[in-house]
């Protein structure tokens, strides 16, 4: 009873905030309540008992992701009638994506409702069960090679953007820190001793 | 030399050299001083709120002369003079406008006859607008409640100047 | 006139609904952990004073009250008595909720934080996980207000905490991974179980570089010196908190402290054993110094409070780069390569510390 109108009252936050990231006007808005439903689904996996998921979505998209989108979002100077010019154009593209994940989401519902069982999730755990455990055996056994994989491509992500944002542009003056710190006294002082008078 | 920067780096040598020192300050005794309560010493030349001194006699000692007038360099010195009963130059008018004295001193150092000097006082203060201005009178009254100090203070000095 | 006894309260007690009980229980415990730490924060910043100002040959502060110990109090009362400024141009609704995203996430870590032995206000699985992602919600506090008011000087403290926190985060959350590795527990009453035997058990020897660097990320993470460019008085007069008076500013502060005490406690827990003494394994496991306890969980904690303190009152701040440089370039690395060694020490079971 008390979870469920939990629930209901999560997913009602999680639907406002979905709705608020595209209709808000200010891009900031629109990220923090992107931050709002993604914190709200955290909390719904949590209901759910995937703790280690809820938090690792905390962790990651909340903590990381979206303070690096805030930080551009907030250095960005957006144009927003530029932004409304292309609208006529991307529309039928827009709604091709929308139907198809209507047609996605009908289709599990669907499903459902016809008495198939498509999840795991909602069969109580036994006591001492370790969400966080059983996920580690689960990706480094049954799906290594998958997990590997992922872990691989993303590594090949961060070289190739890496590599294509690192110009070495001629003339650019650089400083180079590890030469900075490791300066010492006797290369940046000369005492000179001399004669306060010079003989005449 | 590569190495032991290494060393120096990866164990932060520096920056425990420097928690050194501070830790060593930790236990050093402290120099504050507790200020209603303690005061530092003050020099005889200490340079605080103006006074205008008489003669033994009881004579003003301004001559109305002017050279402190026109040595101030904030002109915070206002002055206009007349002649007085007995026949002698006195002042009819010696302001000194507190905000706008910067304390040098010049005024005194200029004074041929000593009338003009800066006390040690400065704990002082002003609650309404105006207050600000040390006219002669409020000059004098300083001078004649605190002529002892500056009295001994000029005696101390003396041999200096 | 009812009669106040034992017997009539318990009888009151069984009065009341199961499920009422259960709620007052819970926020009565939630008040025993917080109301001291809300006092701790308070003489946390009477203790700045103080050791700062022994360590630059003052007294600090001395007057209110006798040593000056009432001085907290007459700071939170000046501070609450002062008038909110909310500038012109600033997104008010914002500007107002910054302060109070800063300071939730500085409280709710500490429902995870085991004090004593047998006390934690949930003993949930994935702890740590949990104060990881708590810690990391803190910045949003500081970057919403560098935006919402709307100034230059706020707005450059916020990008520089964000960027620094985002940079400091990694490095904190991998010397984290080598305490899980160590302990094959995410939960702190485990990881402090860990650690039993002598000092010598204890985390801090194995993985002294993470250590280390834990502790260091945590300075950074909370914005204090010499890593509080978000700050910066010099620079960018005050940084993010510029335009907050009053209560905006006292909750702020609030927050900073906390998240102190906050770091402190799990250096502590994480790398010092927690509430584990010391003289366990040397004195007989009768003698009272031996005995684990809330009290060496204050020490250590102080210890590293105190450290706080004495770095704020030694170093320079970083320069901006050079804080970018150490987080990035230094301590990720760095971490990596201890993470590597220590999985070796495990693998091939060397010292007493890895089941």
């Amino acid at each position: 009873m008390f979870e469920q109108i939990l629930f209901y009252a999560i997913s009602a936050v999680l639907l406002v905030a979905a709705v608020g990231v595209i209709t808000a006007r200010n891009p900031v808005h629109g990220v923090l309540f992107l931050v709002l439903a993604f914190f709200n689904s955290a909390v719904l996996w949590l209901l759910l008992e995937a703790e280690f998921l809820a938090i690792v979505l905390v962790l990651v998209y909340v903590g990381a992701v979206m303070v690096l989108f805030l930080f551009v979002v907030m250095m960005l100077d957006i144009n927003v009638e530029k932004m409304r010019a292309g609208f006529t154009r991307y529309a039928p593209l827009g709604i091709l994506v929308v139907a198809i994940m209507a047609l996605e989401l009908g289709q599990v519902i669907w499903l459902r409702a016809s008495g198939r069982n498509l999840s795991i999730v909602g069969s109580q755990q036994p006591d001492g069960y370790n969400n966080t455990k059983e996920l580690g055996r689960v990706l480094y056994t049954d799906y290594v090679f998958a997990f590997e994989l992922a872990a691989v491509i993303l590594l090949v992500a961060i070289v190739a953007a890496i590599t294509l944002t690192m110009r070495r542009r001629p003339g650019l003056k650089q400083q180079d820190i590890t030469q900075q710190v490791s300066v010492k006294r006797e290369d940046r002082v000369r005492l000179v001793k001399m004669d306060a008078e010079k003989d005449a | 030399m590569r190495i032991g920067y290494l060393y120096k780096t990866l164990f932060l040598s520096e920056l425990r050299a420097g928690l050194g020192v501070t830790w060593r300050n930790l236990f050093r005794p402290k120099f504050t001083i507790q200020y209603p309560e303690e005061k530092t010493p003050q020099s005889p030349r200490f340079r605080g709120l103006h006074a205008q001194r008489r003669y033994p006699n009881g004579e003003e000692r301004c001559i109305a002369c002017k050279l402190c007038e026109a040595v101030c360099p904030a002109l915070a010195i206002t002055i206009e003079s007349e002649v007085a009963a007995d026949g002698t130059r006195r002042t009819k008018r010696y302001d000194i406008d507190l905000f706008k004295c910067i304390f040098c001193g010049f005024c005194e150092e200029a004074c041929p006859v000593d009338a003009i000097v800066e006390t040690r006082i400065h704990e002082y203060h002003m609650e309404r607008r105006g207050e600000n201005i040390l006219t002669k009178d409020k000059l004098l009254a300083i001078g004649d409640k605190y002529e002892a100090m500056i009295a001994a203070d000029k005696a101390a000095d003396a041999e200096y100047r | 006139m009812i009669e106040l006894t034992t017997a009539s309260i318990a009888s009151m007690w069984a009065a009341v609904p199961a499920a009422i009980q259960d709620t007052l229980l819970i926020t009565l415990r939630i008040l025993v952990v917080l109301v001291p730490l809300i006092l701790a924060v308070a003489y946390l910043t009477y203790a700045e004073r103080k050791v700062i100002g022994y360590i630059q040959n003052r007294i600090g502060p001395n007057r209110v009250g006798p040593k000056g110990l009432l001085q907290p109090f007459a700071d939170v009362i000046k501070l609450l008595l002062k008038e909110v400024v909310i500038p012109s141009n600033a997104n008010r609704a914002l500007f107002v909720v910054a302060p109070l995203l800063t300071l939730t996430p500085a409280f709710a870590a500490w429902a995870v934080i085991p004090l004593f032995p047998g006390f934690v206000l949930a003993d949930i699985n994935a702890a740590l996980l949990y104060v990881l992602a708590l810690t990391s919600l803190g910045v949003y506090g500081v970057i919403l207000a560098g935006w919402a008011t709307n100034s230059k000087y706020a707005f450059l403290g916020a990008m520089r905490s964000a960027a620094q926190i985002v940079a400091y985060e990694i490095a904190m959350g991998f010397a984290l991974v080598g305490v899980v590795m160590a302990s094959g527990s995410l939960n702190l009453g485990e990881i402090i179980e860990g650690q039993r035997g002598s000092v010598l058990h204890w985390y801090w020897l194995p993985l002294l570089p993470l250590f280390m660097i834990y502790f260091i990320s945590g300075v950074a993470e909370t914005n204090r010196a010499p890593f509080d460019v978000a700050e910066g008085e010099s620079e960018i007069v005050a940084g993010f908190h510029v335009e907050y008076a009053g209560v905006g500013f006292a909750l702020f502060f609030l927050a900073e402290y906390a998240n102190m005490i906050l770091i402190s406690a799990l250096t502590a827990i994480l790398f010092l054993g927690g509430w584990l003494s010391p003289f366990e394994g040397i004195l007989g496991a009768d003698n009272i110094l031996a005995r684990p306890g809330f009290f060496w969980f204050a020490l250590k904690t102080s210890v590293f409070l105190f450290l706080f303190l004495w770095f704020r009152a030694t170093f320079p701040r970083y320069r901006y780069d050079q804080i970018m440089r150490l987080g990035w370039k230094v301590f990720i690395p760095l971490t990596l390569v201890w993470i590597f060694v220590e999985g070796a020490m495990i693998a091939f079971d060397i010292g007493p510390w890895f089941d």
